[in-house]
């Protein structure tokens, strides 16, 4: 498992010092022992086509009142978007609904075209936790979801880690929950996907070609609640660690 | 994205793309215009109120001359003229006036899609296979084009023309385009932006070349071809 932070003007590739998964002490690339809350955190791989999954999870889709699929709602999102663990996402004022999605994001590999369902998982070249925002406000029945809801400056966050597939034993198992404030608002199986990843890796790459660092964020269960500034939001993996953001007013962003 | 467009002719900052290109859903009236009252209508029940945008990832991006691949089964393409921006300077809450001074220089895109009949929640599989976005042939400077809200992009099929459109006829004008996207998210130098297409959006066959035009900013080829199985 490892990190891209920013520490003392270069970027390096950090490795927990300690338990994995711990983001108190780190071991950066050039054997500098620094602290999680001196660098910034960037998002930990060099990220490509962003490619997401909407109603993934069963649950979810019913929450949203979605019925069966016949082929996965997949749209994109741009990498002005990206945001590392640590960071701040900016809640508009006067918005009613805006709301976190704890997501397992699969890293791709290898160039993937026409992969077949056994295939696929060869492509994986590791994992991390997303956290994919949304502000239902916006919403606009034109290629759903528009970029105005999910697309926004900070409203996919990526990290703390990058894993390596062969260190996640059984993606298909994996719990994800989500804290805000300290409370467990949001808990799901990745067992529970719609389409699994081989699935996925199969269905996209039959029309587009996927590249080293194309990353598809695969859904989210359901439990996604509004949040307001000060929230602190922890999406949680089992094995892939905790991504942290805290939710902030207009007033931060200059506005 | 195909090696060629990694070397599209553009001489000037930032002298590369990122590889984004966004484009912009309703933006030509006739586009508007065609759908009329449905819009209004359900699945949409209103017209669209911020700019509707979309994503042409990676793999779609090629260059001037590269070929585009029909998919099996399939037997005819939209090609989607349009003028795209290329961003100059990182683009956060711009207002309208002064916007297009965030703007490097131009380039015509070619928004290749299968046709599909909506636009409510249409599958990306539409858009987004590889080569479907031709873009060029070079990033011409800004000042090289005198109005970007008045320029023409005409469109030959096999020598033909076949479209004729202005961006006289947008219904967000550049600037306000600019001002409207960036009010939430953030462009940064090399990103595009594609203004919209004319409709009905001109269809092409297997064996038929797409070439279009628009003064100073030279010409997009692009043949279209079956796939290979």
């Amino acid at each position: 498992m490892r990190a891209r932070v920013a520490f003392s003007g270069a970027i390096h590739t950090a490795t927990p010092e300690g338990l994995p998964g711990r983001t108190e002490q780190l071991r950066l690339d050039d054997g500098r022992l620094v602290t999680g809350a001196e660098v910034v955190w960037l998002p930990p791989f060099e990220v490509g086509t962003i490619i997401a999954l909407g109603l993934n999870y069963a649950d979810h889709a019913k929450e949203l009142k979605f019925n069966s699929q016949e082929e996965p709602l997949v749209f994109l999102k741009g990498p002005g978007s990206l945001q590392g663990h640590r960071g701040t996402t900016r809640r508009p004022a006067g918005v009613k609904f805006m709301h976190y999605e704890c997501e397992l994001a699969v890293v791709i590999g290898c160039r993937a075209k026409n992969v077949s369902r056994a295939a696929a998982m060869r492509h994986v070249a590791g994992y991390c936790i997303a956290n994919d925002y949304a502000i239902r406000d916006y919403l606009e029945n034109w290629y759903r979801p528009n970029l105005r809801v999910k697309n926004r400056d900070g409203g996919t966050v990526l990290g703390p880690w990058f894993v390596d597939a062969s260190d996640v034993a059984d993606p298909a198992n994996l719990a994800l929950r989500t804290h805000v404030n300290g409370q467990l608002t949001q808990q799901g199986n990745t067992r529970d996907l719609i389409f699994d990843i081989p699935c996925l890796i199969e269905y996209l790459s039959a029309f587009m070609t996927l590249a080293p660092g194309d990353v598809i964020l695969t859904g989210t269960p359901e439990g996604v609640v509004n949040v307001m500034p000060g929230d602190e939001v922890a999406c949680e993996i089992d094995g892939l660690g905790r991504l942290v953001n805290t939710i902030a007013a207009d007033e931060s962003f200059g506005r | 994205m195909s090696a060629s467009v990694c070397t599209i002719p553009f001489e000037i900052a930032p002298y590369r793309l990122t590889g984004a290109v966004y484009g912009t859903l309703l933006n030509h009236r006739s586009a508007l215009a065609e759908l009329g009252s449905k819009a209004a209508q359900p699945p949409y029940n209103a017209p669209p109120r911020a700019p509707v945008l979309y994503i042409k990832p990676r793999n779609t991006l090629a260059a001037s001359g590269d070929a585009v691949e029909i998919p099996a089964g399939v037997s005819e393409l939209e090609v989607g003229p349009c003028l795209g921006l290329v961003i100059g300077r990182t683009a956060c809450r711009v207002p309208e006036e002064g916007a297009l001074h965030h703007v490097a220089g131009y380039l015509i895109v070619n928004d290749v899609s299968i046709p599909h009949d909506t636009f409510y929640r249409p599958s990306i599989r539409f858009k987004a296979r590889d080569g479907f976005c031709p873009l060029g042939p070079a990033v011409v400077p800004r000042d090289a084009v005198v109005d970007p809200d008045a320029l023409t992009l005409w469109t030959y099929v096999d020598g033909v023309l076949v479209q004729t459109a202005s961006t006289a006829d947008l219904v967000r004008s550049a600037a306000r385009l600019l001002a409207d996207v960036t009010e939430f998210m953030t462009l940064i130098p090399g990103d595009v932006l594609a203004l919209g297409v004319a409709w009905p959006a001109p269809r092409v066959r297997a064996g038929q070349c797409v070439a279009i035009v628009a003064d100073a900013l030279g010409t997009l080829s692009n043949e279209f071809v079956l796939a290979a199985q």
